[in-house]
């Protein structure tokens, strides 16, 4: 009895192990089934992202464009200016006003790999009203629009409206890149910047740190009425009369992190464009030094103009000069602080006192590397009779 | 004068075939760091703490879901790409053992920063670490006109060094 129950356990046993066994074969096909799937899924997945991935890029591998082809950017900076300055001159009006003084955005588009658009588009003091005489306080202005061609790995050349190359801030002028509140008064009133002609520049760089720019390009227009300063003579490449280019040359040298020096030379034939006789050719030379080490930053530009003929002279425009010096310290990422000395002066060629100096202290807070907020306070020192502006200016300016 | 300006005009046209911004192909900075035998690619993503982190570094989030890498024992490579001023730039990075071991700007499409690209401004990266607040244990010294450039190397450094020791600690994911 107890044998026969033994035997007919081990069938069932047997029997059971045989189904078991079935089983797992079953399992290990699903197993191979499902790693298969898996392994699919997988590739599917990774074609997908990867596709998604490609076009996000664009066909150049760009990514962050817009337009339909992906290779149309869009850019901008813009600052708002509160200033707050006692005129210290006798009966001279202070100046508390608050300004969007610049609202700007570039838009660039990539034809191909070495052929590119790029444009400024500024709206200045937030306002421009179609006036008779022109007289609104505002500007809409083209600073740049140019088409730019790669030649080599290392010459490139630009056809259209460009940013003259010289100065400091001329050509990068961002709020987030720079100290005070106000450009400097030595760019301004002699560089002078913001400043864009019309032309053409062919740009080399060498791997020794060496860059060389070329430019031949429509020039200034300067005039008795307003004493020949350069400021003046920008036309701002509208209806600019042509009848005498301009040619520039700057060399930069970057070879040592940290360091840059530039120097500008300008050759224009007539400054006034054959438009007073008693004028004639002008010769601009600039230089500067921009040294960062570690927290330290250091600016210093120089630059002068040399007019000719007998009607400069008269007023002593015939040298126009400034030059300024500039240290910083940056605190941390989001403090850094500064001090600036300026001179300069558009009729510096008699011995008039026509010089204006200023004292600049301040300090940036850079909420983000594209926002900024500034604070500085300024001393003016000014000829007799002029307004002399001490006090102090807040801003906020981004870029993006 | 007005010659002088067809002349350049006609001579920028004339060369434009020989152009290019782009300095080393990716694939060829590929084979130079693995000496032609490169591992195969795997994929970092952007999921979790690690996407976090990558936000906090980039200062904005990661333009993918994911990015690939190379890694063989301690050496990995990336190649990423990050906004300067408009456009952007490419770098390639060799990580050696949580240090910059090279880095290379491969393609620079900006008008103006080119000289990134010079091996004095490269070179100040190589040996930088990680330091414990995200930072690089070295300074850079930027270059006057090219903040948003240099910026944009020093965050894929940073970046590069993060996503390093992350795929070395869990062993390659």
């Amino acid at each position: 009895m107890i044998y026969r129950s033994t035997l007919i356990a081990l069938c069932f046993g047997l029997a059971g192990y045989a189904h078991s066994s079935e089983d797992v074969e079953h399992l290990h096909q699903d197993i191979e089934q499902v790693k298969t799937q898996y392994l699919e899924m997988q590739q599917r997945l990774d074609a997908a992202l990867t596709a998604i991935e490609e076009q996000g890029k664009g066909e150049q591998g760009k990514r962050d464009g817009h337009g339909t082809s992906g290779k149309t950017y869009v850019g901008g900076y813009g600052e708002l200016h509160y200033n707050n300055l006692d005129n210290k001159t006798a009966g001279g009006s202070d100046k508390e006003q608050i300004d969007f003084h610049r609202f700007v955005l570039f838009f660039g588009h990539d034809f191909t790999d070495k052929i590119r658009f790029n444009s400024e588009f500024e709206l200045e003091h937030a306002l421009s009203k179609d006036t008779a005489d022109g007289s609104n306080g505002g500007e809409v202005e083209l600073e740049q629009a140019y088409i730019e061609i790669d030649l080599s790995e290392s010459s490139s050349a630009k056809a259209g409206v460009f940013l003259v190359p010289v100065g400091i801030l001329n050509e990068t002028h961002e709020p987030p890149t720079f100290y005070g509140v106000e450009r400097n008064n030595v760019e301004k009133n002699i560089v002078p910047a913001t400043w864009w002609e019309a032309g053409a520049v062919y740009t080399m760089h060498f791997d020794s740190g060496l860059n060389i720019d070329t430019a031949i390009h429509s020039g200034l227009l300067t005039s008795s009425s307003s004493n020949y300063a350069v400021r003046k003579g920008r036309q701002k490449s509208a209806n600019a009369t042509a009848n005498d280019l301009a040619y520039t040359i700057r060399l930069k040298w970057t070879a040592v992190p940290g360091l840059e020096l530039a120097a500008t030379l300008q050759h224009q034939a007539d400054i006034t464009q054959g438009t007073d006789a008693t004028a004639g050719s002008a010769n601009l030379i600039e230089a500067h030094a921009v040294w960062q080490k570690g927290p330290f930053n250091l600016r210093a530009l120089y630059a002068t103009w040399d007019l000719d003929g007998t009607g400069p002279a008269s007023v002593g425009a015939d040298e126009q000069t400034g030059w300024y010096v500039e240290p910083a310290y940056r605190i941390n990422e989001q403090w850094g602080v500064f001090g600036r000395y300026n001179e300069w002066d558009n009729r510096a060629g008699d011995s008039t006192d026509s010089e204006y100096s200023q004292i600049d202290v301040g300090v940036n807070y850079w909420l983000h590397e594209g926002v900024v907020f500034k604070f500085d306070y300024q001393d003016q020192d000014v000829p007799v009779g002029k307004n002399e502006f001490d006090g102090f200016n807040l801003g906020v300016g981004y870029q993006f | 004068m007005q010659k002088q300006f067809i002349v350049l005009i006609l001579l920028a046209v004339s060369s434009a075939s020989q152009a290019g911004g782009m300095y080393q192909h990716p694939d060829a900075f590929l084979t130079a760091a693995f000496d032609g035998k490169a591992p195969k690619p795997k994929f970092i993503w952007f999921t979790g703490d690690i996407g976090k982190s990558a936000t906090t570094i980039l200062n904005h989030k990661p333009a993918s879901l994911r990015t690939r890498y190379w890694l063989k024992e301690k050496r990995s490579v990336w190649v990423l790409e990050e906004v300067g001023k408009e456009k952007p730039i490419t770098i390639g990075i060799i990580i050696n053992d949580n240090r910059i071991e090279k880095i290379k700007v491969l393609i620079f499409r900006e008008s103006r920063g080119w000289e990134i690209k010079r091996n004095d401004f490269t070179k100040q990266f190589t040996n930088a670490e990680l330091s414990n607040d995200g930072k690089l244990t070295q300074n850079i010294d930027g270059i006057s006109g090219a903040t948003l450039s240099v910026k944009a190397v020093t965050r894929l450094s940073r970046l590069s060094l993060y996503l390093h020791s992350q795929v070395t600690k869990n062993n390659g994911r």
